[in-house]
This record gives C-alpha cells, structure tokens and sequence, in this order.
C-alpha cells in the first residue's frame, strides 16, 4: 500500500462542490457502462478515478462534459449538477459548457493543423485575445504550462501530428489549458509520458487545483497517490468506493478495492 | 472435335487429377493430413493446375497460330489474276472462308457428300449451284482457283484442329501424370499453389495495362498520322475550327484551340455546380443527418448517378434549353439566340456530377477520425467551427482529389455536350452562346462520311490524344493529391 503525501490531506474537505452526480446511468445501447454512480467532485481539488481496464472511467469522465452527445449508442441518465445547475438541462448549450469544462482525451488527437494553431483554436474561438501578440502570449504559456515549450519553441509552425506520441499528449494537454477551463477532465494524461514529463504534468495539475478542479484518469497508483486528494474507485460500471484519497489507499473499506491497489484484481 | 467438348474434355481431366492428387496425398500419408506438408486439396489443385495450365495455354497458342498459318499457306495458292478481279487479296481470302463455310454447312445438311467437297476436280458451277441450293450465301459464282482455295482450306482447318485435340489431351494427361509423380508426403504443394495465384492475378494486371498501352498506341499511331497531314502547329495554335465538307483535304480549318475553350467552359460552368452543390450535401450528410434520412438520402442521391447521360442530353435539350431561353432569350433578356448553349449543357453536366462529388466527398469526410471532432468539441467549438475549422481542413487534400476526377469526367463528356450545347466551334465569352467540345468534335468527325485517311477524319485521334492528356495530367495530379492526404494524421 502506498503513503498519501500529508499536503494532500490537509487540504481537503472545506471546499465548494463543484460537480454534483446523481444516479448517473450510462448504457452503450444495450450495455450499461455506468450503474448508480453517486459522487461529489470538489472545486480546487484533485480527483482520481481508478480502475481496471473498460470499468467505465472514460464513460463517465465524458458525462461531466457531455462528449457522450457525440456517441449515437450512448444513452445518459441521472442528474449531473455543476455548480447547481444540471448540465443535461435542455437550456444547457453543450458548447458553453465544454468550454468551462476543458478535456484531454485518452487518446492524443492533435489536429492536422500546426503546434501554434493547435494550442490557439480555442482562444481564438472564444476570443480570449484581442490581438496577435496577446494569442502569441496565450499559445507561449499554455505550451510551458503543458512542459512542452522548449521542445517545440524552434518548429511553431510545423503539423501538430508530426509529434511523437508523448509530445502529442502534452500538446492537447497544453491545448486544454490554453482555453482556461474551470474544470479540466484529464483521461490518462501521462500514459506515454517519460518520468520527467509525468513529473512536470503533475507539477501542472497541482497549479491548476489552485484555481480549477481536476479529474484525472489513471492507471498509476502512485500518480494517484501523488497528485489526487480525492480517489473514486470504479468496478464494472459501479463507483466501489469514493473517499480521501490517503484513506482509499491506506485504509480501504472495500475488499475489492484493497485487492484493486495491492494489484491482486485488474 | 468441336472446341466446346475439347475444353470440357480437358476440364474434366483436371477435375480427375484433382480428385486423383488430393487421394493420392492422403495416402501417402496413411490418411492423416497432418502428415502431409501440405493440406489435401492443395495437392488436388497442385495435380489440376499442372493438367489445364500447359494444356490451355497450348490451345490458345494454337488457336492463334493456325489461322495465321493456314492464310499465309492459301494466299500463296491464290493466283495474281483473281485477286485483281476481288478487289484485294483480303476480300479474296474472305471469299474463300466463305465458301470453306458453305461446303461445311451443306456437307453438314447433306446436300453433298464428302467426298464431293473434297473432289478437287469439282466444277465449280455445279458447286456454286448446289451451294445456292442448300440456302448457303454465296456471292456470285465461286471461280476455280477460289473452291480449290476453299477446298484445301477446309482439308487443312480439319486436320488442324485434329491435331490440336490431340494435342491438348495429350498434354493434359501429360500433366496428370507429372502432377500424381510430385506429389509425396514432402511436396510443398502449397507453395505451388500460392505461386499460381499470384500468376493469376499479375496475368489479369497485365491484360488491363497491355489493352491500356494498345489503345494508347493506337492513339498515337494515329495521332502521327494526323500530323503527317496536316501541320502540328495549325493544330495546337490555330483558333479557328472549320474541318471541308468534301473529306478529301482541301482547305480544312483543323484549329483545336475553340475545341479546348468550349471543353474548358462548359466543364467550369459544371463545376460551379456541382462542386459547391454536391460538397454541402456531402457535409450535410455525413455531419448533420440522423442515420436515418442518411439511410435514405444518400441512395438517392447516388441514383442521379445512374442516369444514363443520354437522358441528361435529352433533359438538357427539352428542359434546360427551353428554361433557359424564356428568362435569357429574345422574350427576356436578350442574350441567348438559342436553347443550345454553354450554360444548357453546364447546368445539367453539373447536376450529373453532384453525385460523384457528394460521394466521393462525403467518404473524405467520414474517413477523419472522430476523435478529430472530439477534439475540437472538448474544447467548446460548435458544430460549424468543427467542420469548417477541422475536419474540412483534414478533408481538404481529398476534397480536391474529388473535384479533380469530377472536372476529368467532364473534360470527357459527350452526350450533353452535343444535345445542350450545339456544334458550332466558338471562341466566345458570352455563356449563352451555342460552343462545343473536344468529344462533341470526335464524334461528329467520324460520324461523316469522311475517308479514314483524310486530315478531317484523323484529326479525330489528334483530339483524342488531347484529351486523353488533359483528363490524365488532371488525374496523376488528383491521384497525388489524394496520397499526399493519406499522411496526414498518421
Ligand atoms: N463508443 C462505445 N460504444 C459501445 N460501447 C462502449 C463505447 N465506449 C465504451 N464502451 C464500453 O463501455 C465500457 C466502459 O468503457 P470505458 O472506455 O469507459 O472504460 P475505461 O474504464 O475508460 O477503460 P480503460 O482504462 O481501458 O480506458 C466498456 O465495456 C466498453 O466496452
Ligand atoms: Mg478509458
């Protein structure tokens, strides 16, 4: 079992609710992917979700930002309340709230398009600069902030798709963060990363908690150890346990959850 | 024996040496396949392909051969005088088939023995007569020199085609019994097999590219002929299209320049159409449709496809024309003098191509990755900017492939172009006015009543070959395109 660092427990529990997920159900036409998910994600607060492999993490990480509305199969129900105010609401408009609810994929999807219009699409989009040298600024910090700058610096302009597996994966990471999402939803975010590059992205997620909340998907225990305050431990479809994160892995109530983290299930 | 029996006789062979190798295998093996290098049918087939491979092939050699020898061997029998009485020694060696074929059939019908045929001493008026009788055609009297003809033409075609039966059985049986003698527990049958497969398919790459290098040759062939005739530079750089009604030289007028401007309008005229028509009805459906009126829109769509292009013609002519010609002719606004015109046949060309460029484009588009759209919609982009933003940016290269072979399918139509856009050759600016293509040319030339080998009728190749340039330069670079697109998010 794995030692929670202290910082992370200090810290939790006198923050707002961010996410509110009620009864949530998700069905992949006759599949269901999620069963009676209740769960309260905190703002300025890092949540890991956990779990073997198709257990549903990916579904419903894409819940919270509604990309399941891309999947014809895909059937959701229960209440998904952000800051009160339920995202599946017909006056809901999903494009607003994909852009306060920013995402990076599991996989890397830079677009054909080159480094500098990759991190740029979203600010420019939403208008966040007034002027070229303003997005130049913007493209510059979202870029060191995805630790991808100095790889990149001297080529802005050549295709996003010509980068390598992990340099892709901190591109988007970096495109996500260029739009300043309140909530940023991470799916595997370090799984081609080398060791210094996963430490320079948990350093990231760890500034973004200051001001944002963050849902990491992972299949690192340690990871979540290190840079989570909350776990949620999911299992065929079901939330298993959800607690703090040195709690769940020092001090699980569930069986399968202890198996799950001592890698005995999985 | 007649060939149909001959190619059933040598089928059947192999179909025993099939069933005869793969027995043989097994036994060898004491019945258990494992045993065996390869699997059982591998040796049946391995025993039937060595039994049809040499013995067909010997048949086609031969089928080829024995006419061209048997023709070389009459001619020489054929004495001057006659073939300066039929014309051309061609008409002649004709005549005689045709009465080797008359003998045949009445011999058949029984109204002359064999021998008869055969009697080289047979006067040929009686022969003729009898023939007439059996209801053969024969034209005029058959001379003496022409029945001998027919008559050694029948002697040698019989025993030709005795020959060749026994031939190919022969070497069928031949190849039955190398095939058995291969065939042991180590053989690698498989191997062999594999190898005739792959013969197969290059033989069939190489009919498609030999039959596409002949008619290229042809073309060109002919295309120098042309420029024997007539000089090169007239052809390229001369702006007016005026071809003598006499067909016999004369002063032609044989200036492609017009011909290419009528080609060149009319096919843009058809893809303003048909590229901003058919693109929106490709995003729209690969974008926006519920799979359900995809389900149904799309096939619909693609039947436009269908129609033959001579009802397009007709629409051209009988709809368009006449549309056209109430809002731009003498009762509107004056600018059109007939219902034959550039704009006719470009408005129903393109509504003929809306189909080829929606779904060619419309694969494009569907073949970038969701995740592309993901992507840009994680990030807050609305429906539009995604598609506007990144998946026509991704689509684009191919997009444009697509656009490239609908202008080539353009460059090269014909039926709407000679019922919608008449025949005069013009080089003029207004749209309204009646012009012509490059095909609408090609067939008028050779539907006249011109000599082959007049400047007026070759010409025709020469216009052929512009084409065939045009819509192949247009091709590679669409073919190009395309590729360059495949490495785009890989
Ligand atoms: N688009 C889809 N259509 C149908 N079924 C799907 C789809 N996406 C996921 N599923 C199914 O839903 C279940 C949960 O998948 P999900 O992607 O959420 O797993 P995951 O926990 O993210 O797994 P991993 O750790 O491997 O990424 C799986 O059984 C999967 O087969
Ligand atoms: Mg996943």
């Amino acid at each position: 079992m794995y030692d929670a660092p202290k910082t992370a427990e200090s810290t939790v529990s006198q923050n707002e609710i961010k996410f509110d997920c009620r009864d949530c159900q998700v069905w992949y036409g006759d599949t269901h992917a999620i069963k009676d998910v209740n769960i309260q994600i905190e703002d300025n607060t890092v949540t890991s979700f956990i779990g073997p492999s198709g257990c549903g993490k990916s579904t419903f990480l894409r819940c919270l930002n509604r990309m399941n509305d891309t999947i014809d199969v895909a059937r959701v129900e229960g209440q998904f309340l952000l800051d009160g105010e339920d995202i599946y609401d017909r006056k809901v408009d999903p494009v607003q709230l994909r852009a306060k609810v920013g995402m990076v994929f599991q996989k890397p999807n830079p677009f054909p398009k080159s480094i500098y219009d990759n991190v740029a699409y979203g600010p420019k989009i939403h208008g966040m600069a007034k002027n070229k040298a303003e997005l130049d600024e913007i493209v510059e910090r979202a870029l060191r902030r995805g630790a991808i700058w100095d790889e990149v610096k001297d080529r802005l302009d050549q295709p996003g798709t010509g980068l390598s597996g992990g340099q892709q994966q901190r591109l988007c990471i970096a495109r996500a963060v260029a739009t300043e999402p309140e909530v940023l939803l991470m799916d595997e975010p370090c799984s081609a990363l080398d060791p210094i590059a996963t430490a320079l992205v948990e350093e990231l997620i760890d500034e973004l908690r200051t001001r944002y909340s963050v849902v990491i998907v992972t299949h690192s225990m340690q990871q979540a150890a290190r840079v989570s305050q909350k776990t949620a431990f999911f299992h065929l479809g079901n939330l298993v346990e959800f607690g703090d994160t040195g709690e769940i892995f020092t001090n699980p109530n569930d069986p399968r959850t202890e198996s799950y983290i001592t890698g005995r299930i999985g | 024996m007649p060939l149909f029996w001959l190619i059933l006789a040598v089928l059947g062979v192999a179909l025993a040496g099939f069933i005869l190798g793969r027995s043989r295998a097994l036994g060898h093996a004491g019945g258990d396949s494992r045993g065996l290098h390869s699997l059982p049918n591998y040796y049946g087939w391995n025993v039937a392909l060595k039994i049809m491979v040499p013995a067909f092939g010997l048949l086609v050699v031969w089928l080829l051969l024995q006419p061209l020898y048997i023709t070389s061997q009459i001619s020489e029998m054929i004495p001057e005088a006659s073939v300066a009485d039929g014309g051309s020694l061609g008409l002649v060696l004709a005549e005689v088939r045709r009465a080797a074929e008359g003998l045949d059939a009445a011999v058949a019908s029984g109204a002359m023995t064999e021998e008869f045929a055969r009697d080289v001493r047979a006067d040929f008026a009686d022969v003729t007569q009898r023939l007439k009788d059996a209801g053969q055609i024969v034209t005029g009297t058959i001379t003496q020199p022409i029945l001998n003809a027919a008559q050694s033409y029948r002697i040698m075609t019989a025993t030709g085609n005795m020959a060749m039966s026994v031939a190919v059985l022969v070497l069928a049986l031949a190849g039955l019994a190398w095939g058995l003698r291969q065939t042991g527990v180590s053989f690698r049958a498989r191997n062999v097999v594999e190898t005739s497969v792959r013969a197969l398919l290059i033989a069939a790459a190489s009919v498609a590219i030999l039959t596409t290098v002949g008619i290229v040759l042809s073309l060109v062939f002919n295309t120098v002929e042309f420029f024997r005739l007539y000089p090169a530079s007239e052809f390229f750089f001369g702006t007016n299209w005026a071809p003598s009604f006499s067909g016999r030289g004369g002063a032609s007028d044989l200036g492609v320049i017009p011909l290419l401007w009528g080609t060149f309008y009319i096919s843009i005229v058809a893809l303003l159409v048909a590229v901003p028509i058919g693109l929106f009805a490709a995003i729209y459906l690969s974008e926006y449709a519920s799979s359900r009126v995809r389900s149904i829109a799309k096939p619909a769509i693609e039947v436009l496809a269908g129609i033959p292009t001579i009802v397009y013609g007709l629409f051209a002519l009988l709809t368009v024309g006449p549309l056209l010609m109430e809002v731009f002719g003498k009762e509107g606004l004056g600018w059109m003098q007939s219902g034959t015109s550039v704009m006719t046949a470009g408005l129903v060309m393109g509504i003929m191509l809306i189909p080829f460029v929606s779904s060619l484009s419309d694969d494009i588009i569907n073949a970038v990755p969701q995740a592309m759209r993901d992507g840009s919609y994680g990030l807050g982009a609305t429906q539009s900017e995604t598609i506007r933003q990144v998946v026509l940016p991704a689509a684009l290269p191919g997009i444009v492939g697509a656009i490239l072979l609908a202008a080539s399918r353009a460059i090269g139509e014909t039926m709407i172009v000679v019922l919608g856009a008449g025949a005069a050759a013009r080089l003029e600016l207004n749209p309204f006015e009646a012009m012509t293509t490059v095909t609408a040319k090609i067939v008028s030339q050779l539907t006249g009543d011109a000599d082959f080998a007049s400047p007026e009728a070759l010409v025709a190749f020469a216009l052929g070959m512009t084409l065939f340039v045009l819509t192949l330069g247009l091709n590679v670079f669409a073919l190009f395109i395309v590729r360059k697109y495949r490495e785009q998010y890989e």
